[in-house]
């Protein structure tokens, strides 16, 4: 083909995408990296450079790992529920039943509402006279503390994260189980497999790329969570639901300390680039053609 | 009797799920639809209400800005999405078709924005915000500017266009450029209107996620005036401390716009073709 174009069409067409990737995106990330050997907390307008002081201070702090071990715990409970479950609602969906895009619309739902409401919501739930309490008593049991007991806070933050989930990772498990051949099922079904053969034989095989991916977008997903934390625990009590990224936004914007927020921020951005780098290039390289 | 047997179990899960996905919101309906003669604490609770009234809904309506949210949210995701289809459109178009000295370079670097998660770089973010004057208390124009611009374009919808147009055949540029347009021209005139399914698909994402966002307009908006609906939401558990039935009345309004636009594009959303395109 000819070249139609002149010689700087290009990078014109490229340039004002370009220009806001770098302001809001290049630009902080190395900031936050060069921020990170400031200290900030003694005097906001005349920091000192201190090196690395930020990084042994965080390595120090029994909070920092806290916090880090709940970020984890997010991860450790959420990702396996969130990869295996909506795939079970995906194969009930994807048998040849009616009402299936009522069955869609509902377990999406949670998917579009914004998170707030949602957390919100599960708040009452939550409460200590509240429904859930109900059916906790019906049980015999004493009325759990679901958000003020530091034994429960981060599980029942969890179960938010997870239940607004479900429907997204559901609809990529649904695109993916169309391209299992179906003359597979047939063969099964002369064989006379049951459900449980049928799909550990077919459709996992099949879909294993599928599972790896739902497996690191929630991975990275869950070390990004701050909204539900924010609306339900802030973080309490006790720091017992309290992850990275709202210990950072805690720390940048409520204690003003940026130096000692920009080191935890380092931190997170090496763990979630670990995750991106597993992601784009073992899963998602069709999509960027790598 | 067999296939009778297991397609009631699995309406049976289905229906089970289904109803754990909307219970969160049945009940914050139901407590928004309790009078003040109903206690809302009761044990057993009850669904429906006993004591059945509106006036929490025009109670809170009367006491919080709701269409003032609404207007921002408006103005912040409609904003964003106009943004992000011009910027990625374009940004998209020669990482397509053309060749150019770097384009290797700026290929891998909109890549890498991806690793790079929001949470992250966010205080940073918001002292260039800052420094540009792009906040609230400067005028209510630069607050809105500022809440779009770090979002104004993203890799993934770089990528989804640059997609587009490697589907477009070549010989509909050759054939407009002999016909004389030029390179702009052929951009906005002819290829512009053969991407527009991958449009559609880029701006109802963006939208969600624009509507949905929290963490940035609770940094750096100082104003009530200024408050998206997320923001004004939240902000109901401050100002109704304990009145559960004023903030789930609250909380259902707000929802309202957005479960129609949902409805509305469900396919969109529920077909599967356009499977991880809303950040998660």
């Amino acid at each position: 083909m000819f070249k139609y174009y002149g010689k700087y069409a290009p990078y014109l067409f490229l340039l004002p995408a370009g220009l806001v990737l770098l302001i809001f995106f290049f630009i902080p990330f190395f900031q936050t990296v060069y921020l990170s050997f400031f200290d900030y907390s003694s005097s906001i307008y005349h920091p000192a450079l201190v090196g690395i002081d930020n990084y042994i201070k965080l390595f120090h702090s029994p909070v920092f790992y806290k916090v880090l071990w709940n970020t984890f715990l997010y991860l450790f409970v959420a990702v396996p529920i969130l990869a295996i479950f909506p795939l079970f609602i995906a194969i009930l969906i994807n048998q040849k039943i009616r009402g299936v895009t009522l069955y869609k619309i509902l377990i999406y739902l949670p998917v579009i509402v914004s998170i707030v409401v949602a957390a919100i919501a599960f708040k009452w739930l939550y409460a200590d006279q509240g429904i859930l309490n109900y059916l906790v008593t019906l049980f015999g049991m004493k009325p759990i503390g679901w958000l003020t007991d530091p034994n429960w806070a981060l599980y029942s933050v969890i179960i938010v994260t997870i239940w607004k989930g479900i429907g997204y990772y559901m609809i990529i498990y649904l695109a993916a189980l169309m391209s299992v051949p179906q003359e597979l099922y047939e063969a099964c079904d002369i064989d006379g497999a049951n459900f449980l053969t049928k799909h550990l034989t077919v459709t996992i095989p099949h879909i294993m790329p599928t599972i790896a991916l739902v497996t690191t977008i929630s991975a990275i997903s869950a070390m990004k969570v701050f909204a539900e934390i924010y609306v339900m625990t802030k973080g309490g009590p006790l720091n017992s639901s309290k992850t990275i990224v709202y210990y950072i936004y805690e720390r940048a914007f409520e204690n003003l300390d940026l130096g000692y927020a920009s080191a935890m921020a380092v931190v997170l951005l090496v763990i979630v680039m670990a995750f991106s780098l597993i992601n784009i290039f073992c899963f998602e390289r069709n999509k960027y053609q790598l | 009797m067999k296939r009778f047997l297991e397609k009631f179990s699995i309406h049976f899960v289905l229906i089970a799920v289904s109803l754990l996905s909307i219970f969160p919101f049945i009940w914050l309906i139901s407590t928004s639809l309790k009078g003040n003669s109903e206690n809302i604490f009761a044990y057993p609770p009850t669904i429906i209400p006993k004591d059945f009234t509106w006036a929490n809904y025009v109670g809170v309506w009367h006491r919080v800005d709701f269409i003032g949210y609404f207007v921002n949210s408006m103005i912040v995701a409609g904003g964003t999405v106009l943004l992000n289809l011009i910027l990625s459109a374009m940004a998209g178009y020669p990482l397509a078709r053309m060749e150019f000295k770097g384009k290797k370079i700026a290929f891998f670097s909109i890549l890498a924005t991806i690793m790079i998660p929001f949470q992250a770089i966010m205080l940073p973010v918001y002292l260039i915000t800052l420094k540009l004057h792009l906040v609230d208390s400067v005028s209510d124009v630069a607050g809105f500017i500022g809440l779009i611009m770090p979002f104004a374009v993203s890799a993934f919808g770089i990528f989804l266009m640059r997609q587009a147009f490697l589907g477009i055949p070549k010989e509909m540029e050759e054939a407009a450029i002999i016909d004389g347009c030029s390179v702009w021209q052929l951009f906005w005139k002819v290829l512009i209107p053969m991407v527009k399914p991958s449009l559609a698909v880029l701006a109802i994402f963006t939208f969600i996620g624009s509507w949905g966002e929290f963490l940035w307009p609770s940094i750096v908006l100082t104003k009530e005036s200024m408050y998206t609906l997320p923001v004004g939401v939240n902000n109901l558990q401050g100002m109704f401390s304990s009145n559960w039935r004023y903030i789930a009345a609250g909380s259902i309004l707000s929802t309202i716009p957005i479960l129609i636009f949902f409805l509305a594009m469900q396919k969109y959303f529920i077909s599967g073709e356009n499977e991880g395109a809303v950040k998660g």
